[in-house]
């Protein structure tokens, strides 16, 4: 029995029924953490700068116990001037180092935006390769929780609208831990857009995602859940939501299969039109405002490619509402899509 | 002697002069130069003001200015037969400036400036071929084409910035990268009058004296922020004051000399380890703002001229060399002329050199990535972009 224990403790659970080890449960927070700790031990030109990133342990805590293990040199509290540290980031990245670029929010990028877009993303292309800008800005996006409209906003769209960018939008903890080792170790400037409800929420890990070298590649979706009658495509905490709608509308029948987008920019197109080709119906979900958003994009995307001939119906968007988010909890509730609202959508797309 | 002697020869003989061999043991080899102090801010003492050039040296500050000098006439040319076209900001006048601070720092160190900056792209390594290139839109220019003037890029130089006064950060940037490498090297930011009052600056003021970073700040003071003069852009046109807590000098962006001492004080500042410091250099632009801009309708004819005539750079240069007999006027009337070739083959290079090939249109998107699908203007139109 305490052999039995030790292995728990180290390795995971073992699973009895399958004699394979399971991961233990790690929340998105922790896997960031970890991911972030792994790549600084790895590659000395990585450093994190933003506000409260260091003795604060990061305002969600997220580089929790990094300035401790790190130092000054490589953990660097900044002064509240995003736009100041966001091309001081750049600067840093255009000499040679590879920074981590924390946004308190992404709202908060607003303030630095030309840094990210004029300074980060053309560089390469107007340069014609004699410079590159290797770095990752990432934070929280997206509605919390009582936040209100300043603080609620989803950013997928404005980034992932420029050429030169990558824009990742991880789900659970396998996704965060991947994909931003992935970005870390791109030499590219990407924007990893995380969600600060999804932070606390834990998730099992797979064996393979224990290893340093484990990373997800970006511009690949995941088909998180085999389905026939309806393709869902969702990013960062909707997937759950449509984990969950696909499980209700299970014991009704109807047998979704739900597309983990993964990566924004460049999206996996390929993975939708092969879901929609075997389905025939797509309703794609989002926190984002719907004009102009990430839905709106893929039913672009589907219209011009082979799937548009496969469709039995027209696109459906599940969205955020179009309005700035209230703060009353009932007000908000109602502004983002709910599990309801996506079984409503898929249900209306199939007709029945 | 040898200067006067020759002159004489040459006056009397005619057509059958033979050039007299140069006696260049009759030139002076190096000279002391009483220059303008600099003005002080939170500093102890300033940059010399008894300095030392060489022949060699003032005969190399006199060839970079008067390349870059020909090379921006040149481009004013070939932007008015619509040669060259989009944004063009000529940096004729204020040569002083880039080769001064180049004089001072290694090609080692780095340097950032915003789009007036074909200058700083040719003392930084970039070919007057491959600038011209780059401003004509050909595919030998030093960026492929794909940037153009304001966009010019080569090692240790980050542009050529189109934006106003997000320079400034980046080389905070750059500047904790040498930090942070402990290289030893030093980062000289850029930026003018106009973009002094950006508040992205002052955030870099503060992180730069927070964190001691090795930057040099230089603001180049040319009068004129595009059409607004600095007595109405400014409240404080103190530049050389407003990082506040980092120590300033004003210094003559005119005199070649000048700008290379503040620099060398400036210099030795920041690799003590003392922080950053701020150098404000009062020069002047003969060109308008951009080729857009005639340059006379928020100031006089009257006063470029007097600044021509009074404060040019080269002519302040030559002045001192000729009348230390450090040079000949036939030995720089030489210069000239191999300069104004270098210029003209240039010319001729950047106006016959084809256009970029239209199957890179969507390269360098993206370093190190395989090679992936752009779309195009629309949907059949599948285009490739490598790294």
């Amino acid at each position: 029995m305490l052999f039995e224990f030790l292995i728990y403790r180290r390795t995971g659970v073992f699973d009895y029924t399958t004699f394979r080890t399971l991961g233990c449960a790690v929340t998105v927070r922790d896997a960031l953490n970890q991911a972030m700790d792994e790549e600084l031990e790895r590659d000395e030109r990585v450093f994190l700068m933003g506000e409260e990133v260091a003795q604060y342990d990061g305002a969600y805590k997220v580089s929790r116990g990094l300035w401790k293990k790190y130092g000054d040199k490589r953990i660097i509290d900044t002064p509240i001037s995003e736009m100041g540290f966001a091309g001081i980031a750049v600067g840093s990245a255009m000499a040679g180092l590879r920074p981590i670029c924390e946004f308190m929010t992404f709202n908060f990028s607003m303030q630095a935006i030309d840094q990210v877009i004029n300074s980060a993303a053309k560089t390469y292309y107007m340069s014609a390769g004699l410079q590159s800008v290797p770095i990752v800005f990432r934070g929280p996006n997206g509605a919390s929780a009582g936040v209100a409209a300043q603080h609620s906003q989803c950013f997928a769209a404005w980034y992932a609208h420029c050429p030169g960018l990558k824009v990742v939008s991880p789900w659970n903890s396998e996704d965060a831990r991947g994909l931003l080792k992935a970005a870390i170790r791109d030499d590219n400037p990407v924007v990893f857009l995380e969600n600060e409800l999804m932070y606390g929420v834990p998730f099992e890990m797979s064996e393979e995602s224990n290893s340093k070298d484990f990373v997800i590649p970006i511009g690949k979706a995941k088909i998180e859940r085999q389905g026939t009658h309806v393709t869902l495509v969702s990013h960062s905490r909707y997937v759950g939501h449509c984990l969950d709608a696909a499980a209700v509308l299970a014991k009704e029948g109807i047998e979704c299969e739900v597309i983990n987008l993964r990566t924004i920019r460049p999206m996996d197109v390929d993975t939708i039109e092969g879901s929609v080709m075997k389905t025939n119906h797509l309703v794609t979900v989002e926190g984002g405002w719907p004009q102009f958003g990430v839905g709106a994009e893929i039913c672009a995307k589907i219209m011009e490619g082979p799937a548009f001939n496969y469709l039995d119906a027209p696109v459906t968007r599940v969205t955020g509402v179009d309005i700035p988010m209230p703060y009353a909890k009932i007000l908000e509730d109602n502004s983002v899509p709910q599990i309801k609202d996506i079984i409503f959508s898929v249900k209306k797309t199939l007709n029945v | 002697q040898g200067f006067f002697f020759s002159s004489v020869f040459e006056s009397c003989a005619g057509a059958a002069v033979v050039m007299s061999a140069r006696t260049y043991a009759n030139f002076t080899n190096e000279a002391t130069f009483e220059i303008k102090k600099s003005d002080i801010f939170k500093l102890d003492e300033g940059p010399a003001t008894q300095v030392v050039m060489t022949r060699d040296e003032g005969l190399q500050y006199y060839r970079t200015m008067q390349t870059m000098r020909r090379m921006e006439l040149k481009a004013d040319q070939l932007y008015k037969q619509k040669i060259i076209r989009g944004f063009c900001h000529l940096y004729d006048g204020q040569e002083a400036c880039a080769v001064g601070i180049e004089a001072s720092i290694n090609l080692s160190d780095h340097l950032i400036t915003a789009y007036r900056a074909h200058g700083y792209t040719y003392t930084r390594g970039g070919t007057v071929k491959e600038i011209m290139a780059e401003l004509t839109g050909r595919r030998s220019g030093i960026a492929k084409g794909k940037g153009g003037s304001m966009h010019m890029y080569c090692k240790n130089f980050y542009g050529g910035n189109g934006i106003v006064g997000a320079q400034v950060p980046l080389g905070a940037g750059v500047a904790l990268a040498c930090k942070y490498q402990g290289n030893n090297e030093l980062c000289v930011c850029l930026y003018g009058d106009g973009a002094a009052n950006q508040g992205q600056i002052f955030e870099t003021y503060n992180m730069a004296a927070l964190w001691k970073l090795p930057l040099i700040f230089i603001c180049e003071n040319n009068r004129y922020g595009m059409g607004t003069s600095v007595e109405r852009a400014a409240a404080s046109t103190d530049y050389f004051k407003r990082g506040e807590f980092i120590p300033g000098l004003r210094v003559d962006g005119m005199d070649v000399l000048c700008v290379r001492e503040a620099t060398k004080f400036a210099a030795d500042h920041c690799r003590s380890g003392k922080g950053p410091i701020l150098m404000e250099l009062q020069t002047y632009r003969y060109h308008g703002h951009s080729m857009s801009d005639p340059g006379v309708s928020y100031r006089t004819r009257e006063e470029i001229q007097e600044v021509r005539s009074k404060s040019d750079p080269i002519s302040l240069l030559k002045d001192r060399m000729l009348s230390n007999n450090m040079a000949s006027v036939e030995e720089l009337k030489e210069i000239d002329v191999e300069v104004r070739k270098e210029i003209e083959d240039a010319s001729q290079f950047a106006t016959t050199d084809p256009e970029p090939p239209l199957e890179e249109l969507c390269n360098h998107i993206f370093h190190n990535n395989p090679p992936l699908e752009v779309r195009g203007t629309n949907p059949w139109s599948k285009l490739k972009s490598v790294s």
